[in-house]
């Protein structure tokens, strides 16, 4: 099936009756190549560029509910790279470029809206910060601007500017950033996949892996029975630890729960995604009106797809700081994704130490910007079995090397990245 | 979810920090770098009932060790700390 204005021409005379399901729901065979877990926006990508870029079309991608279930279907849409740091700058900027042509490499409308995305400052000294990154991404060739007051007035005019505590100062804008349709680009990899070959298999859940005399991976065992595997790829993040304690290893992730808002539908307001920065808030408004955001983790590991009230409470009072006329919006609906929260905040995409098991983790509350490139390195992984030169900094030693990536400069302490 | 501390009682749980899982205990000073780097880094990451600590900031200001379950978020038991960090800087 190719998505075209003929196909909607033809559809359309047919009163919309006659369109086919996008991709094939397979049965599972007796062994693949290679076997991704998990099938979602990551799960769904790795599978694409193994079969379009590598030539490695004997794929199945394993999903123990439906495809984008988890944390692909739960995310506030963000795409973005504007990042400060070796290893994060050149491998979110891939990301973007990926986004940026995505819809002409699935043939697939996943909606992607580049309509800026600022974070605001609120004091001389995160000025300066975010003069350094915006520099960092100039440097390497990613686009950003620094708005003084009077630019930031313009464009959003409904900010709350005379806010005693924390006045907007200015903000740092990245125009190439925005959203795209979470749920298009699950659907949109699983289209592109499946017409290459890859079988996507739902309500087959991973419950133990299969081990030769030396300790290798050979398949999986699944709720539909034992699956044949040359290499077992793992794209579960939320559920990293437990997937991967099933071939008896412990990684450096803990599972959190982050929190995700929808207001009912206003009249255009916002003109991109804005945060703010003197709290942990970033909104987005949907392209039927409804204002989509969030801010922190709840804190305490969970396992559970749902928060509780004091983030909430929290995040609301940075929304209202910003913009207090949104006091009057009624929160439509609330939901909880769980978070594999690594040690440093920056995710993992390696071999692991078991022979044959292959992990894409840790990708703590930033990994739907990341879905297209890490699809591509995880491919390259798996395909090569060297890293990817855009993922070469993402290896699981690193904490033991000491050569973490760490953003926010927290440390060891994943609840508060 | 609310915490019932043993000092306090019942209370809400924007009165309280968490720190994490209770059972990694801090390596001897001679352990070796493998040690500290467990310790540090890798967890169990539990799926089920943990052992964790929790600190009343909002209340009487004592660690607790609280035992709760990461799949539900049900809390079965609260004790005070005592003496944990003490013990896990080797006092």
């Amino acid at each position: 099936m190719k998505y075209s204005i003929f196909s909607l021409a033809r559809a359309a005379l047919s009163g919309h009756k006659n369109w086919q399901r996008t991709w094939r729901d397979a049965t599972p065979k007796d062994r693949y190549d290679v076997v991704i877990i998990g099938g979602g926006g990551h799960g769904l990508a790795t599978a694409w560029f193994l079969a379009s870029e590598f030539g490695i079309k004997n794929v199945a991608v394993l999903e123990k509910g439906w495809i984008g279930s988890g944390n692909a279907g739960r995310n506030t849409t963000i795409i973005r790279s504007n990042y400060g740091l070796p290893g994060n700058t050149g491998f979110y900027e891939l990301s973007m470029k990926l986004w940026e042509r995505m819809e002409q490499d699935l043939n697939y409308n996943t909606m992607v809206s580049q309509r800026g995305v600022i974070n605001l400052y609120h004091s001389d000294a995160q000025r300066d910060a975010y003069a350094r990154r915006g520099n960092t991404m100039r440097i390497n060739g990613i686009d950003a601007e620094l708005l003084d007051l009077a630019a930031v007035r313009k464009m959003m005019p409904f900010l709350n500017f005379d806010n005693a505590r924390f006045p907007v100062q200015g903000g740092l804008l990245q125009r190439r950033g925005g959203t795209a349709r979470h749920d298009a680009v699950v659907w949109g990899y699983a289209h592109a996949a499946s017409a290459l070959g890859v079988d996507i298999i739902q309500n087959c859940e991973v419950t133990g892996f299969t081990r030769d005399a030396n300790g290798k991976v050979t398949g999986v065992e699944t709720s539909r029975g034992r699956i044949g595997a040359g290499k077992v790829g793992m794209a579960v993040a939320g559920s990293s630890s437990r997937v991967a304690a099933m071939a008896g290893l412990r990684l450096p992730i803990e599972s959190h729960v982050l929190q995700a808002f929808v207001s009912e539908a206003i009249k255009p307001l916002l003109p991109g995604v804005m945060t703010f920065g003197a709290g942990h808030f970033y909104v987005s408004q949907s392209d039927k009106g409804g204002l989509v955001f969030g801010g922190d983790i709840d804190g305490y590991n969970s396992y559970a797809q749902r928060g509780n009230l004091p983030v909430m409470e929290d995040v609301c009072e940075g929304g209202m700081a910003l913009m207090p006329m949104i006091g009057r919006v009624r929160l439509l609906r609330q939901w909880g994704g769980i978070m594999d929260m690594s040690m440093d905040g920056s995710p993992i995409i390696d071999k692991s130490s078991v022979d044959g098991l292959y992990l894409n983790a840790g990708w703590c509350y930033g990994g739907f910007k990341a879905t297209p490139g890490s699809g591509l390195v995880f491919a390259h992984l798996l395909a090569r079995d060297t890293p990817h030169k855009e993922a070469e900094k993402f290896r699981l030693d690193r904490f033991q090397r000491g050569a973490m990536i760490d953003e926010k400069g927290q440390g060891a302490q994943p609840n508060l990245h | 979810m609310r915490i019932v501390c043993p000092f306090c009682g019942e209370r809400e749980l924007g009165e309280f920090t968490y720190l994490g899982d209770a059972k990694p205990a801090r390596p001897a000073a001679d352990a070796g770098e493998d040690a500290v780097f467990d310790y540090v880094y890798l967890r169990d990451n539990v799926a089920g009932a943990m052992s964790e600590h929790w600190y009343h900031g909002g209340g009487c200001r004592a660690w607790l060790k609280v035992t709760r379950n990461t799949l539900t978020h049900e809390i079965s038991a609260v004790e005070p700390a005592a003496g944990v960090g003490a013990a896990k800087v080797g006092a």
